[in-house]
């Protein structure tokens, strides 16, 4: 007999599968585009522009403009991760939908208020977006497709986020569990 | 033949539009992994939920070895691939300071958007973070300007670094990953926890 805990297990694509599946996403983007997946980049090439339409003169004056328009030309819009970004917020939102996902709400342990949670992603949110910048990518760009391509740094990036989550997880325990 | 966009097979506006399709099939696995849940990913932390860690390694070590053989049988030059540079010291710092962001937030970026576009308040929340980081980085920049750039290495490949042949390396990574899965396994059976 199926327990509801069984039931509700097959609400997710098996993790292994779901593994074997990303690491074909990642292997597509590295054959046609000739590079891995991301996710900050995206946010970043917002943050230029909008930093780029306030002020025309940024590139000049900001030394993070110069360096980011260094790197990505002059629309940072005309972006690969704004593309694959947009892409990703569709491939989410069919997923969710046909799994019956769809629902506004803040998820939080029952511990905890909504107020909590909410407080706590902004901060991690904060955390992240400024490391990300620091680190030059995330846990797509950096750690995932830099581990795929067997970058030195995408490894130590990686072992940076997971090792200090590890490493502070007690102190976060009653968000959680 | 691969990379076909820096190869010169497609075309740059080509390759913008196949991004967008990569990116849906990026967000449906990852929102289908249950990715789009904070508290499913931040179950790798304390045991009760590893799919993070079964998802993430399965995926690295995939496409690792997907990009080893296509080398070697000459469909895709790796020579032209992106390979990520090496900073140093913002590599270690940069991950630590996300990591006590991962833990904090429950989502990385990437999960962040998943969770938003199936409605999570909290994902939403946390994205507007990533902007107000991003932001706070852009106009401090100076501030660590030199952190940013200090230890620059190149482009080195982590095998090269301990010595070992690529091939080595993945079969060593796949056998250390193969224990960290028994290891995942053996903790959800220790901290049962109900699926969210």
């Amino acid at each position: 007999m199926a327990t509801t805990k069984e039931i509700k297990k097959t609400k997710y694509l098996n993790p292994y599968l779901g593994g074997v599946l990303l690491g074909l996403v990642l292997l597509t983007a590295n054959f046609i585009s000739g590079r891995g997946l991301g996710a900050s980049g995206a946010i970043k090439s917002v943050v230029a522009t909008s930093i780029q339409t306030v002020d025309k003169n940024a590139v000049k004056t900001m030394p993070f403009m110069a360096e980011y328009s260094q790197a990505h030309g002059a629309n940072p819009m005309k972006s690969w991760l704004v593309f694959e970004m947009l892409g990703v917020l569709v491939g989410g939102f069919l997923s969710g939908a046909i799994a019956g996902r769809l629902k506004l709400k803040v998820e939080h342990s029952p511990k905890i208020s909504s107020r909590r949670r909410l407080v706590f992603a902004l901060a991690g949110g904060v955390l992240f977006g400024f490391g990300s910048q620091l680190g030059r990518g995330c846990t797509s760009g950096a750690a995932l497709s830099g581990m795929a391509v067997l970058s030195l740094g995408g490894f130590i990036t990686m072992m940076g986020i997971f090792g200090t989550a590890y490493m502070l997880a007690y102190f976060f325990r009653r968000n959680w569990i | 033949m691969g990379p076909l966009a820096p190869n010169g097979i497609i075309s740059e506006n080509t390759n913008m539009f196949l991004a967008f399709f990569i990116g849906i099939a990026f967000g449906w696995v990852l929102e289908s992994s249950g990715f789009s849940s904070s508290r499913k990913l931040a179950g790798v932390f304390y045991g009760y939920d590893t799919v993070v860690l079964k998802v993430f390694f399965t995926g690295a070590i995939t496409a690792m070895l997907g990009l080893l053989f296509m080398g070697l049988f000459g469909w895709i030059d790796l020579e032209v691939i992106y390979v990520n540079p090496t900073f140093l010291t913002s590599a270690i710092i940069g991950g630590v300071v996300m990591g006590a962001g991962f833990i904090m937030g429950g989502f990385c970026p990437g999960t962040s958007f998943c969770g938003a576009a199936i409605g999570k308040i909290d994902a939403m929340v946390f994205i507007g973070g990533l902007f107000l980081g991003v932001y706070g980085f852009a106009f401090t920049y100076k501030w660590w300007e030199k952190l940013y750039m200090a230890n620059y290495l190149g482009e080195p490949k982590v095998s090269k670094s301990l010595g070992l042949s690529d091939g080595l390396f993945g079969f060593l990574l796949i056998v250390v990953a193969l224990g960290m899965f028994w290891a995942a396994e053996w903790a959800e059976k220790r901290f049962p926890r109900e699926e969210y």
